[in-house]
Protein backbone atom coordinates (compact mmCIF):
# COMPACT_ATOMS: atom_id res chain seq x y z
CA UNK A 1 0.00 0.00 0.00
CA UNK A 2 2.87 2.27 0.95
CA UNK A 3 3.66 1.50 -2.73
CA UNK A 4 0.52 2.94 -4.09
CA UNK A 5 0.30 5.69 -1.75
CA UNK A 6 4.06 7.15 -3.05
CA UNK A 7 2.93 6.54 -6.25
CA UNK A 8 -0.20 8.21 -6.28
CA UNK A 9 1.04 11.14 -4.62
CA UNK A 10 3.22 11.87 -7.53
CA UNK A 11 0.36 11.34 -10.21
CA UNK A 12 -1.90 13.85 -7.74
CA UNK A 13 0.69 16.36 -7.76
CA UNK A 14 1.56 16.08 -11.85
CA UNK A 15 -2.03 15.84 -12.85
CA UNK A 16 -3.81 18.36 -10.81
CA UNK A 17 -0.47 20.73 -11.21
CA UNK A 18 -0.38 21.16 -7.61
CA UNK A 19 3.25 22.39 -5.60
CA UNK A 20 5.48 19.28 -4.55
CA UNK A 21 5.05 19.99 -0.48
CA UNK A 22 0.92 20.14 -0.55
CA UNK A 23 0.03 17.54 1.26
CA UNK A 24 -1.94 15.23 -0.91
CA UNK A 25 -2.90 12.23 1.55
CA UNK A 26 -5.57 13.88 3.19
CA UNK A 27 -7.05 15.87 -0.19
CA UNK A 28 -10.54 15.44 -0.67
CA UNK A 29 -12.42 16.18 -4.32
CA UNK A 30 -13.42 19.70 -4.90
CA UNK A 31 -11.48 20.65 -1.43
CA UNK A 32 -9.35 22.84 -3.95
CA UNK A 33 -9.43 24.58 -7.12
CA UNK A 34 -7.49 22.20 -9.26
CA UNK A 35 -9.51 19.33 -7.82
CA UNK A 36 -12.84 20.59 -9.95
CA UNK A 37 -14.40 17.85 -11.99
CA UNK A 38 -12.49 18.59 -15.38
CA UNK A 39 -9.52 17.89 -13.35
CA UNK A 40 -11.00 15.05 -11.75
CA UNK A 41 -10.59 13.76 -15.25
CA UNK A 42 -7.13 14.46 -16.14
CA UNK A 43 -6.51 12.63 -12.44
CA UNK A 44 -8.07 9.58 -13.52
CA UNK A 45 -6.52 9.45 -16.94
CA UNK A 46 -3.32 9.70 -15.27
CA UNK A 47 -3.90 7.07 -12.69
CA UNK A 48 -5.10 4.85 -15.09
CA UNK A 49 -2.21 5.32 -17.07
CA UNK A 50 0.55 5.69 -13.84
CA UNK A 51 -1.04 2.09 -12.42
CA UNK A 52 -2.19 0.25 -15.95
CA UNK A 53 -5.78 0.26 -13.90
CA UNK A 54 -9.40 1.19 -15.96
CA UNK A 55 -11.93 2.77 -13.41
CA UNK A 56 -15.91 2.22 -14.59
CA UNK A 57 -17.96 5.05 -14.07
CA UNK A 58 -19.56 4.81 -10.66
CA UNK A 59 -15.92 4.35 -9.66
CA UNK A 60 -14.63 7.47 -11.19
CA UNK A 61 -17.62 9.15 -9.95
CA UNK A 62 -16.87 8.08 -6.31
CA UNK A 63 -13.32 8.58 -6.16
CA UNK A 64 -13.87 11.10 -3.66
CA UNK A 65 -10.12 11.40 -1.80
CA UNK A 66 -6.50 10.44 -2.18
CA UNK A 67 -7.70 7.28 0.09
CA UNK A 68 -10.69 5.81 -1.66
CA UNK A 69 -8.74 6.32 -5.21
CA UNK A 70 -5.73 4.49 -3.59
CA UNK A 71 -8.65 1.60 -2.25
CA UNK A 72 -9.61 1.34 -5.44
CA UNK A 73 -6.46 1.03 -6.82
CA UNK A 74 -5.52 -1.57 -4.57
CA UNK A 75 -8.71 -3.60 -5.29
CA UNK A 76 -8.46 -3.32 -9.29
CA UNK A 77 -4.79 -4.42 -8.78
CA UNK A 78 -5.52 -7.77 -6.69
CA UNK A 79 -8.46 -8.06 -9.10
CA UNK A 80 -6.04 -7.87 -12.29
CA UNK A 81 -8.43 -5.11 -13.98
CA UNK B 1 -5.88 6.75 -53.11
CA UNK B 2 -8.20 9.35 -54.82
CA UNK B 3 -8.07 12.59 -56.14
CA UNK B 4 -10.88 13.70 -54.49
CA UNK B 5 -9.01 13.23 -51.55
CA UNK B 6 -5.72 14.48 -51.58
CA UNK B 7 -4.42 16.35 -48.79
CA UNK B 8 -3.50 19.95 -49.12
CA UNK B 9 -0.30 20.95 -46.97
CA UNK B 10 -1.93 22.28 -44.46
CA UNK B 11 -3.43 19.29 -43.47
CA UNK B 12 -1.16 17.11 -42.60
CA UNK B 13 -1.31 14.80 -40.07
CA UNK B 14 1.93 12.94 -40.04
CA UNK B 15 2.40 11.08 -36.69
CA UNK B 16 -1.22 11.58 -35.20
CA UNK B 17 -3.10 8.70 -34.18
CA UNK B 18 -6.78 8.18 -34.72
CA UNK B 19 -9.87 6.67 -34.21
CA UNK B 20 -12.91 7.12 -36.23
CA UNK B 21 -16.39 5.36 -35.50
CA UNK B 22 -18.46 3.81 -37.55
CA UNK B 23 -15.90 3.29 -40.15
CA UNK B 24 -16.53 0.72 -42.65
CA UNK B 25 -18.52 2.36 -45.23
CA UNK B 26 -20.21 6.35 -46.42
CA UNK B 27 -18.64 8.94 -44.34
CA UNK B 28 -17.20 7.02 -41.66
CA UNK B 29 -14.79 5.42 -44.17
CA UNK B 30 -14.17 8.60 -46.56
CA UNK B 31 -13.00 9.84 -43.38
CA UNK B 32 -10.55 7.34 -42.73
CA UNK B 33 -9.58 7.17 -46.30
CA UNK B 34 -9.00 11.52 -46.12
CA UNK B 35 -7.28 11.19 -42.65
CA UNK B 36 -4.85 8.18 -43.70
CA UNK B 37 -4.06 10.08 -46.67
CA UNK B 38 -3.34 13.27 -44.89
CA UNK B 39 -0.65 10.97 -42.97
CA UNK B 40 -2.63 9.54 -39.97
CA UNK B 41 -2.43 6.20 -38.18
CA UNK B 42 -6.18 5.04 -38.31
CA UNK B 43 -8.11 2.81 -36.06
CA UNK B 44 -11.34 2.25 -37.80
CA UNK B 45 -14.22 0.60 -35.50
CA UNK B 46 -17.44 -1.10 -37.05
CA UNK B 47 -20.22 -3.34 -35.64
CA UNK B 48 -18.37 -6.50 -36.24
CA UNK B 49 -14.93 -7.75 -36.67
CA UNK B 50 -15.08 -8.49 -39.89
CA UNK B 51 -16.58 -6.15 -41.78
CA UNK B 52 -14.03 -3.57 -40.45
CA UNK B 53 -10.98 -5.22 -40.62
CA UNK B 54 -12.34 -5.64 -44.16
CA UNK B 55 -12.89 -2.04 -44.42
CA UNK B 56 -9.35 -1.09 -42.66
CA UNK B 57 -7.51 -3.67 -45.84
CA UNK B 58 -9.77 -1.67 -48.31
CA UNK B 59 -8.09 1.40 -47.15
CA UNK B 60 -4.74 0.17 -46.88
CA UNK B 61 -1.45 1.64 -45.40
CA UNK B 62 -1.37 2.45 -41.29
CA UNK B 63 -5.68 1.51 -40.99
CA UNK B 64 -6.67 -1.29 -38.48
CA UNK B 65 -9.99 -2.25 -38.01
CA UNK B 66 -11.55 -3.34 -34.58
CA UNK B 67 -15.22 -4.63 -33.78
CA UNK B 68 -17.15 -1.66 -31.39
CA UNK B 69 -20.96 -1.01 -30.20
CA UNK B 70 -20.57 2.13 -29.16
CA UNK B 71 -23.97 1.75 -26.90
CA UNK B 72 -21.61 -0.36 -24.84
CA UNK B 73 -19.94 2.64 -22.51
CA UNK B 74 -17.42 -0.21 -20.78
CA UNK B 75 -16.62 -1.36 -24.07
CA UNK B 76 -15.81 2.43 -25.84
CA UNK B 77 -13.48 3.15 -22.73
CA UNK B 78 -11.61 0.07 -23.00
CA UNK B 79 -11.14 0.29 -26.78
CA UNK B 80 -10.24 4.37 -26.77
CA UNK B 81 -7.41 3.14 -23.89
CA UNK B 82 -6.23 0.45 -25.61
CA UNK B 83 -5.46 2.32 -28.89
CA UNK B 84 -4.05 5.44 -27.18
CA UNK B 85 -2.07 2.35 -25.25
CA UNK B 86 -0.71 0.86 -28.25
CA UNK B 87 0.04 3.91 -30.03
CA UNK B 88 1.01 5.69 -27.05
CA UNK B 89 -1.13 8.57 -28.14
CA UNK B 90 -4.33 9.70 -29.22
CA UNK B 91 -5.10 13.03 -31.61
CA UNK B 92 -7.94 12.59 -33.19
CA UNK B 93 -11.59 10.88 -32.68
CA UNK B 94 -14.39 11.43 -35.18
CA UNK B 95 -17.78 9.97 -33.20
CA UNK B 96 -19.39 8.91 -36.43
CA UNK B 97 -20.90 6.29 -35.83
CA UNK B 98 -24.66 6.63 -35.95
CA UNK B 99 -27.91 5.42 -37.15
CA UNK B 100 -30.44 6.69 -39.35
CA UNK B 101 -34.84 5.46 -39.40
CA UNK B 102 -37.48 7.73 -40.65
CA UNK B 103 -40.83 7.36 -39.34
CA UNK B 104 -43.73 9.81 -39.11
CA UNK B 105 -45.98 11.21 -36.17
CA UNK B 106 -48.08 8.82 -35.07
CA UNK B 107 -45.73 5.68 -36.37
CA UNK B 108 -42.87 6.10 -34.54
CA UNK B 109 -42.68 2.62 -32.06
CA UNK B 110 -40.70 3.42 -28.86
CA UNK B 111 -37.91 0.92 -29.98
CA UNK B 112 -37.31 3.35 -32.77
CA UNK B 113 -37.21 6.17 -30.19
CA UNK B 114 -34.24 4.62 -28.09
CA UNK B 115 -32.56 2.89 -31.23
CA UNK B 116 -31.45 6.58 -32.32
CA UNK B 117 -31.31 8.00 -28.82
CA UNK B 118 -28.81 5.30 -27.61
CA UNK B 119 -26.26 4.90 -30.64
CA UNK B 120 -26.74 8.39 -32.18
CA UNK B 121 -26.39 10.68 -28.64
CA UNK B 122 -25.74 7.78 -25.84
CA UNK B 123 -22.77 6.03 -28.21
CA UNK B 124 -21.61 9.96 -29.40
CA UNK B 125 -21.38 10.85 -25.44
CA UNK B 126 -19.67 7.70 -24.90
CA UNK B 127 -16.90 8.21 -27.64
CA UNK B 128 -16.52 11.20 -26.64
CA UNK B 129 -16.17 10.77 -22.79
CA UNK B 130 -13.28 7.83 -23.55
CA UNK B 131 -11.46 10.86 -25.64
CA UNK B 132 -11.44 13.06 -23.33
CA UNK B 133 -10.05 10.89 -20.56
CA UNK B 134 -7.31 9.86 -23.27
CA UNK B 135 -6.14 12.79 -24.36
CA UNK B 136 -6.17 15.12 -21.33
CA UNK B 137 -2.98 14.26 -20.36
CA UNK B 138 -1.50 16.13 -23.21
CA UNK B 139 -3.59 18.48 -22.92
CA UNK B 140 -4.21 18.28 -27.05
CA UNK B 141 -6.58 16.72 -29.32
CA UNK B 142 -9.31 16.84 -31.80
CA UNK B 143 -12.83 15.53 -31.59
CA UNK B 144 -15.66 15.36 -34.02
CA UNK B 145 -18.85 14.62 -33.84
CA UNK B 146 -21.54 13.58 -36.62
CA UNK B 147 -24.34 16.00 -36.12
CA UNK B 148 -26.90 16.63 -39.43
CA UNK B 149 -28.55 19.71 -40.70
CA UNK B 150 -31.74 17.93 -40.01
CA UNK B 151 -30.80 18.61 -36.34
CA UNK B 152 -30.55 21.81 -36.75
CA UNK B 153 -33.77 22.33 -38.71
CA UNK B 154 -35.92 19.57 -38.36
CA UNK B 155 -37.40 17.22 -41.20
CA UNK B 156 -40.83 15.55 -41.76
CA UNK B 157 -40.60 12.46 -41.07
CA UNK B 158 -37.67 12.16 -39.31
CA UNK B 159 -38.64 13.73 -35.48
CA UNK B 160 -36.60 11.03 -33.72
CA UNK B 161 -33.71 11.27 -35.69
CA UNK B 162 -33.35 14.87 -35.95
CA UNK B 163 -33.72 15.24 -32.35
CA UNK B 164 -30.88 12.51 -31.74
CA UNK B 165 -28.75 15.16 -34.08
CA UNK B 166 -29.60 17.96 -32.83
CA UNK B 167 -28.40 16.40 -29.04
CA UNK B 168 -25.18 15.38 -31.01
CA UNK B 169 -24.56 19.03 -31.62
CA UNK B 170 -24.92 20.28 -28.38
CA UNK B 171 -22.33 17.44 -27.39
CA UNK B 172 -20.06 19.06 -29.36
CA UNK B 173 -20.69 22.44 -27.71
CA UNK B 174 -21.28 21.57 -24.54
CA UNK B 175 -17.75 19.29 -24.47
CA UNK B 176 -15.58 22.34 -26.20
CA UNK B 177 -16.85 24.58 -23.10
CA UNK B 178 -15.73 21.94 -20.97
CA UNK B 179 -12.18 20.71 -22.68
CA UNK B 180 -11.16 23.85 -24.17
CA UNK B 181 -8.84 24.41 -21.03
CA UNK B 182 -6.67 21.13 -22.02
CA UNK B 183 -6.23 21.85 -25.43
CA UNK B 184 -8.65 19.59 -26.72
CA UNK B 185 -11.08 21.10 -29.71
CA UNK B 186 -14.56 19.45 -30.02
CA UNK B 187 -16.59 20.63 -32.85
CA UNK B 188 -19.37 18.40 -35.48
CA UNK B 189 -20.10 18.44 -39.00
CA UNK B 190 -23.60 18.85 -40.16
CA UNK B 191 -24.29 17.16 -43.37
CA UNK B 192 -26.58 17.68 -45.78
CA UNK B 193 -28.12 15.31 -48.10
CA UNK B 194 -25.24 12.76 -49.04
CA UNK B 195 -25.31 9.77 -51.45
CA UNK B 196 -24.68 6.88 -49.15
CA UNK B 197 -26.03 3.87 -47.87
CA UNK B 198 -28.11 5.91 -45.29
CA UNK B 199 -30.14 7.95 -48.21
CA UNK B 200 -30.31 5.14 -50.48
CA UNK B 201 -34.10 4.29 -49.33
CA UNK B 202 -34.99 7.95 -50.25
CA UNK B 203 -37.55 8.00 -53.53
CA UNK B 204 -35.76 9.79 -56.42
CA UNK B 205 -38.58 12.06 -55.75
CA UNK B 206 -37.54 12.51 -52.39
CA UNK B 207 -34.13 13.08 -53.43
CA UNK B 208 -34.36 15.30 -56.48
CA UNK B 209 -36.69 17.79 -53.82
CA UNK B 210 -33.50 17.52 -52.21
CA UNK B 211 -31.50 18.60 -54.73
CA UNK B 212 -33.99 21.45 -55.60
CA UNK B 213 -33.59 22.78 -52.07
CA UNK B 214 -30.06 22.48 -52.42
CA UNK B 215 -28.43 25.80 -53.46
CA UNK B 216 -25.68 23.27 -55.22
CA UNK B 217 -28.34 21.62 -57.10
CA UNK B 218 -26.61 18.64 -56.23
CA UNK B 219 -26.15 15.46 -53.71
CA UNK B 220 -22.97 16.05 -51.11
CA UNK B 221 -20.38 13.14 -51.51
CA UNK B 222 -18.94 11.52 -48.65
CA UNK B 223 -15.79 12.06 -49.47
CA UNK B 224 -16.21 16.25 -49.21
CA UNK B 225 -18.18 15.72 -46.00
CA UNK B 226 -14.29 13.57 -44.77
CA UNK B 227 -12.15 17.00 -46.39
CA UNK B 228 -14.13 19.23 -44.13
CA UNK B 229 -13.85 16.90 -40.79
CA UNK B 230 -10.24 16.19 -41.77
CA UNK B 231 -9.62 19.92 -42.01
CA UNK B 232 -11.46 20.35 -38.12
CA UNK B 233 -9.15 18.27 -37.07
CA UNK B 234 -5.73 19.66 -38.44
CA UNK B 235 -3.86 22.71 -37.13
CA UNK B 236 -5.54 24.29 -39.80
CA UNK B 237 -8.65 25.08 -37.75
CA UNK B 238 -6.45 25.25 -33.94
CA UNK B 239 -8.79 28.03 -33.30
CA UNK B 240 -11.81 26.39 -33.95
CA UNK B 241 -13.86 24.42 -31.53
CA UNK B 242 -17.64 24.25 -30.44
CA UNK B 243 -18.91 24.85 -34.13
CA UNK B 244 -20.93 22.98 -35.93
CA UNK B 245 -20.07 23.32 -39.31
CA UNK B 246 -22.87 22.82 -42.23
CA UNK B 247 -21.43 20.64 -45.38
CA UNK B 248 -24.53 20.74 -47.39
CA UNK B 249 -24.29 22.52 -50.39
CA UNK B 250 -26.53 25.21 -49.01
CA UNK B 251 -29.77 22.52 -48.72
CA UNK B 252 -32.76 24.75 -46.80
CA UNK B 253 -35.19 23.04 -45.30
Amino acid sequence: MAEIAGKLREVFVEALDLDADVEVENLKYREIEAWDSVGHMALVAAIEDEFDVQFDTDQVIDMSSFKVAADMIKELQSNGV
Amino acid sequence: MSDALAARPGTDLTGKVALVTGGTRGIGLATVRALAEAGATVVLTGRDETGAKEAAASVGGTVSGQALDVTDAKAVSTLVRGVAKEHGQLDIVVANAGVMEDALLGMIREELVDRMLTTNVAGTIHTVQAAARAMMRKKTGAIVVLASIVGEHGSAGQVAYAASKAAVGNVARSASKELGRYGIRVNAVAPGVIETSMTAHLSEEILAGRVEDTSLRRLGTAEEVAKVIRFLVSDEASFVTGQILGVDGGLVL
